[in-house]
């Protein structure tokens, strides 16, 4: 109880004292909102073409103007939020889960468990990242479920890497052998000693890997493995976008561009906010 | 020295080897049949089943295996169907493209970001450091290509300062001789510098959408290395000596800063290695990414498979090469643990 | 400051090294003004036509660098544009020829040469038109559509004549003797390449060129670059004006508006329709657009089972989709229409446009006569190699479908899966294009709606009435009955709807002012031979 008002108040110092970190909370908050409201809070069916009025610029009818088929992009912009969160969010979670378990397990364990894990994510690690992901969309069919799979699948090392060496340091630490002796089983001391204490420093790293997956889908759209038309998602937007730049229809690709850019921007501020958060001393 | 690097490169044998299978896997579980696509438009099936046998495609997938792992010991990384060529001959070719735009990238990200890491860790919590920040993560927060056809705009069609983005050479300059294949590093060996000019001029956009990218890590890394090394015993002990302040941030701190931005530099480059992929495509880039895309696209194994085998070798090779550099830098690291 | 500096005395070594060295200016206006730059969005993956796989790209290549024994006129098309004319057939290799009911002798032309300095014989010819008849595959099949089946059929009486006998009298044999498949290639030079296992050279021909055209390949570098040089000693026809063509590959479709914006690039045919009809309007470009052939952009059903088996429902479609929406966001303007037709199926042309336009109220009433009153859900897949236009027509349509009851899941297949989910015959409903490269309507209804359900039949449409009509006027004995024939079988494609033409594409370019002489060709490629740069 004591801890958690300790965590409090270091929290509304942190975000008091850096007014970078206090603005990117701000930013999530908005993002989260946004998120849940979505289709509340646009003024236009985000499907509905409209032949009369393509490719105009932004205006006080249509804020972010709108696109080739006269879909108000402001409104698609609004609620492709949802759809990026979620793609940011369940694959962070599933890497999160897995990543974690099997990295705290390596380190833990060591041994063998460790050298398979070791291995494993040495392979992927071996990867050229990007490369693997396309790969796996384009193998397994460029679903929202594959593009989710495809991000935590190209994440898992990093996940594997950081908990390991969590756990590592305190296998042998004086609080766990003090729970080995008053009799826990290596299942629940993994689970219920290990595991908490590696929380705070893995949480920097979902926060990064948010943004990244963000761009990763993207990058993802922008080769053409992106979700079905013609759900709204930023990556794909500003993919199909990009070829309207030249011709100076520039609001199209540039309004997701500055949704999926505030995201990621937001996302990497507040993992140096939380690293702050964690530890002042190893503030970077 | 040599009996280490012979440990590690064979202990980075089975990650080879995991990553020869499971490209292999992943590019047989491509949904396009090759054989299909490449019989024409008009095929029968019974002429789709003649290129499927021609192709070796009608073997098992087990036998298909084995025959790939054939080639692959003699050296054959097999025939690209959408080039018609050897697709080792093209790698060859193609991979001196993507260095140097790496290269250059990296160049670039560590030129600005080290000094604005330093000066951020020197000045922490001042105004440089926030912007430093901010600067460096909004760089890490745009999609490459985007970026990439952002610059093009911009630099090409509305101030018309940067070159046709038409790889890297002008159509009427003709490519230096081929000494490393680093079109800029041949022409300046060759005395040839208005070639080493227009090579540099192509380069540069792309290299900039690349290095911006990189940004972020680097800043990050060299500031807190700085502000750890800064806060350190012997900085305080040099301090009280009454050494001056740029000695003691150039000789003390930086030097001891640098080893883990080196271990950040390698992962980086690794990472550009792989990103640089739509980064070549925007720019019509003849690297080994832009390759490797349209092939996956097409359901063209042989070019997928040999483009992930070549970076996970160079990947292996890069992380040895740092191992060494560190041991270098700071002869207290052990190289075996 | 300093760094301007830096910057400036940078520039100023690299200009002094540039007039130092070569007149680096001088030389390179020169070869400006002589090279022609062609930037597209692929390039060719092989030089050979016959290859396996060999991509469109690839026949210009070919197109450029091989001669055929014949080539097809010229005439101006509505616009006052150079188009080939498929009525005339003139002399390309062969400088004359006589046709009987069992055979055709062709007389080569004195002094033709290959590149490499010897001379063309009918023995290549021979050899050549062997190859595409026996190495299978697209040549193979396309002779085939010409009746050229068979090498025994192809006979080298000397070294300069040459006959082919006809195992059937087709209207189609010498038409398809200019069409690019017949190339002749130097068989001498070819031979040596070959191999037991690989009797025709196809490995070595894929990246080499052995041809007699009226350019020969200097560099050619897959994916990237492919450099042609004029060759002066070249007998298949008047000299061409451009010297080297450059051809690049600049995969970014913003990026090629640029570069021809800019006048870095001479010529591309690869723009979104959008930038056609805006850099036709800036009036810096010279836009030039050609309906395609023999050519329509359509969606297909699959007819063999529920919901698109019932005609009712497929009518009912065809009342429904967004034409005019389809013209205006998507192509432009830049297509002909094919819908509405006051009075279809008035003459026997081929594409014509059908009467059907969007009628939401006839749409309703036929969906509520059908075995589905209350509406359905299916998928309407497209390719994603050709998304630009695919992907909004599927969006437009979806959202139209959606007020009859029908919800579409729009599923867009890679363009390595498509061919192959085209020969399964399993998609409900898609939207493609098909053009025949023969313009008559019989050729194009026999790929598409026979009930030989060839892969272009994406309905497997079988109905013996209209394979009737068709084969009819295949091997017409007259005109009055080949005429009434094509009528019925429009009629009935009309009718029974198994696809709905949407709009007949059109083939653009967009060129530098300064360019002129550009012909359209059936294989929608570009032909150097007839440019000129001023």
């Amino acid at each position: 109880m004591a801890a958690a008002g300790e965590y409090a108040r270091h929290l509304r110092h942190v975000v008091t004292e850096n007014p970078v970190t206090g603005a990117a909370f701000g930013l999530f908050v908005l993002l989260v909102l946004t998120a849940v409201l979505g289709p509340v809070l646009a003024p236009y069916d985000p499907l509905q073409s409209n032949a009369a009025h393509t490719l105009e610029a932004p205006s006080a009818r249509h804020w972010f103007g709108t696109d080739q088929l006269g879909r108000d992009v402001f409104s698609r912009v609004v609620v492709a939020t949802r759809l990026d969160m979620t793609i940011a969010f369940a694959s962070v979670a599933l890497v999160f889960v897995t990543g974690t378990l099997t990295g705290v397990a390596a380190g833990h364990f060591g041994g063998w468990v460790d050298r398979l894990v070791g291995r494993a994510s040495d392979t992927i690690m071996a990867f050229p990242l990007f490369v693997l992901a396309m790969g796996i969309v384009a193998a397994l069919g460029n679903t929202v479920t594959n593009i989710v799979l495809a991000t935590a699948v190209v994440n898992f090392p990093l996940y594997v890497r950081v908990a390991r060496a969590e756990a590592n340091v305190r296998r042998d630490a004086g609080f766990v052998e003090a729970a080995r002796i008053s009799g826990n089983g290596e299942a629940r001391l993994v689970l219920f000693h290990i595991l908490p204490n590696t929380l705070p420093i893995m949480m920097v790293q979902v926060s990064l890997t948010l943004g990244y997956a963000i761009l990763n889908a993207a990058g993802l759209s922008f080769i053409g493995l992106g979700v079905r038309p013609p759900t709204p998602e930023w990556g794909i937007m500003v993919a199909d976008g990009a070829n309207y730049i030249q011709s100076g229809e520039w609001w199209i690709a540039l309004f997701p561009g500055l949704a999926l850019m505030l995201a990621v921007f937001c996302f990497n501020l507040l993992g140096d906010g939380l690293r702050d958060l964690i530890d002042p001393r190893r503030r970077t | 020295m040599l009996a280490m690097i012979g440990r590690r490169l064979l202990a980075a044998l089975p990650s080879i080897a995991g990553v020869i299978v499971v490209t292999f896997l992943l590019t047989r579980l491509l949904p396009g049949d090759p054989a299909a696509y490449f019989a024409g438009p008009a095929a029968t099936p019974q002429a789709i089943e003649e290129v499927r046998a021609r192709l070796g495609l009608d073997r098992s997938v087990p036998a298909q295996f084995v025959g790939y792992l054939g080639d692959l010991a003699r050296g054959d990384f097999g025939l690209s169907l959408t080039t018609g060529l050897p697709v080792l001959r093209e790698l060859i070719n193609r991979l001196p493209a993507s260095l140097e735009l790496t290269l250059a990238g990296l160049l670039f990200a560590v030129a600005v970001a080290v000094p604005l890491g330093i000066l951020a860790a020197v000045r922490a919590g001042s105004w440089i450091d926030h912007a430093t920040r901010i600067v460096a993560t909004a760089g890490v927060s745009l999609p490459t290509f985007f970026t990439g056809l952002l610059l093009v705009h911009v630099f090409y069609s509305v101030l018309q300062v940067a070159p046709a983005p038409m790889g890297r050479l002008d159509v009427f300059a003709s490519p230096p001789p081929h000494i490393t294949g680093l079109y800029i590093v041949d022409a300046l060996l060759t005395g040839d510098a208005a070639t080493a000019w227009a090579a540099l001029a192509q380069l540069a956009l792309p290299a900039l959408t690349l290095g911006i990218f990189a940004l972020a890590p680097l800043a990050r890394m060299t500031r807190a290395a700085m502000l750890s090394a800064l806060g350190s015993d012997f900085v305080r002990a040099a301090r009280a000596s009454g050494l001056s302040r740029s000695r003691i941030v150039w000789v003390y701190a930086f030097r001891n800063a640098l080893l883990p931005v080196l271990t950040t530099l390698g992962m980086v480059f690794s990472f550009l290695l792989g990103a640089n992929v739509l980064v070549e495509k925007v720019f019509a880039w003849p690297g080994i990414g832009s390759y490797a895309i349209e092939a996956l696209i097409v359901s063209d194994y042989a070019p997928v498979q040999g483009f992930v085998l070549t970076m996970a070798l160079l990947y292996v090779l890069l992380n040895l090469v740092i191992d060494i550099l560190y041991g270098i830098v700071d002869p207290r690291v052990k190289l075996e643990s | 400051m300093k760094r301007r500096e830096f910057l400036k005395s940078s520039a100023a070594v690299a200009a002094g090294v540039a007039i130092g060295g070569v007149p680096w200016n001088g030389a390179l206006g020169q070869a400006r003004k002589d090279t022609l730059l062609a930037i597209s969005e692929n390039g060719p993956n092989s030089l050979d036509i016959h290859g396996v796989g060999t991509n469109r790209p690839g026949y210009e290549a070919s197109w450029n660098s091989y001669d055929r024994l014949v080539t097809f006129g010229v005439k101006k098309d509505g616009q006052g544009n150079d188009h080939y004319d498929y009525t005339k057939i003139e002399p390309e290799l062969a400088e004359d020829w006589t046709v009987t009911d069992g055979s055709a002798t062709f007389r080569l032309k004195r002094g033709a040469k290959f590149h490499d300095g010897t001379p063309v014989t009918a023995a290549d010819v021979k050899w050549s038109f062997d190859r595409a008849v026996t190495v299978g595959g697209f040549p193979t099949f396309q002779m085939k559509a010409g009746s050229l089946e068979k090498p025994e059929q192809f006979v080298a009486v000397d070294d300069r004549t040459f006959r082919i006998d006809f195992l059937r009298r087709d209207k189609l044999t010498m038409p398809d003797l200019g069409v690019p498949v017949p190339v002749i290639i130097n068989s001498g030079l070819a031979r040596k390449h070959a191999t037991a296992a690989d009797p025709w050279a196809m490995d070595w021909l894929r990246t080499n060129e052995a041809g007699s055209g009226a350019y020969r390949v200097e560099r050619f570098q897959p994916g990237t670059e492919l450099v042609f040089q004029r060759n002066d000693d070249w007998v298949g026809g008047p000299k061409p004006k451009i010297q080297r063509v450059v051809w690049r590959v600049v995969p970014q479709a913003g990026n090629r508006r640029a570069l021809l914006e800019r006048g870095d690039a001479d010529v591309s045919f690869d723009l979104p329709s959008k930038d056609f009809t805006e850099l036709a309007a800036s009036k810096k470009l010279t836009i030039v657009g050609t309906p395609v052939e023999n050519a329509l952009q359509y969606i297909a059903f699959n007819v063999t089972r529920p919901p698109f088996d019932d005609v009712k429902v497929r009518q009912a479609v065809a009342w429904a989709l967004p034409y005019q929406a389809i013209m205006d966001s998507v192509m432009f303007g830049r297509a002909l229409p094919m819908f509405g037709a006051a009075k279809p199926v008035a003459d026997a042309s081929w594409p014509q446009a059908h009467g059907y336009a969007t009628d939401l109220g006839k749409a309703k009433a036929l969906m509520a006569a059908s075995p589905f009153p209350n509406g359905f859900e299916t998928t309407l897949s497209f390719d994603l190699g050709l998304a630009g236009v695919n992907e909004p027509i599927c969006v437009l349509v979806q959202e139209s479908l959606a007020r009859i009851g029908i919800k579409l899941t729009i599923n867009k297949i890679p363009g390595a899966n498509w061919r192959n989910e085209l020969l399964k015959k399993q998609l409900p409903m898609l939207t493609n294009t098909f053009g025949g490269w023969l313009n008559f309507p019989d050729y194009f209804f026999f790929w598409a709606y026979h009930g030989q359900n060839a892969v272009f039949n994406t309905m497997a449409y079988q109905n013996p009435r209209m394979d009737k009509a068709i084969d009819l006027a295949r091997f017409a004995p007259d005109a009055a009955t080949y005429e009434a024939s094509v009528k019925e079988f429009v009629g009935l494609a009309f009718e029974e709807v198994p696809r709905i033409p949407l709009f007949q594409p059109y083939l653009n370019v967009a060129m530098q002012k300064n360019v002129t002489g550009y012909r359209y060709w059936f294989h929608r490629q570009l032909d150097y031979r007839q440019l000129a740069k001023a």
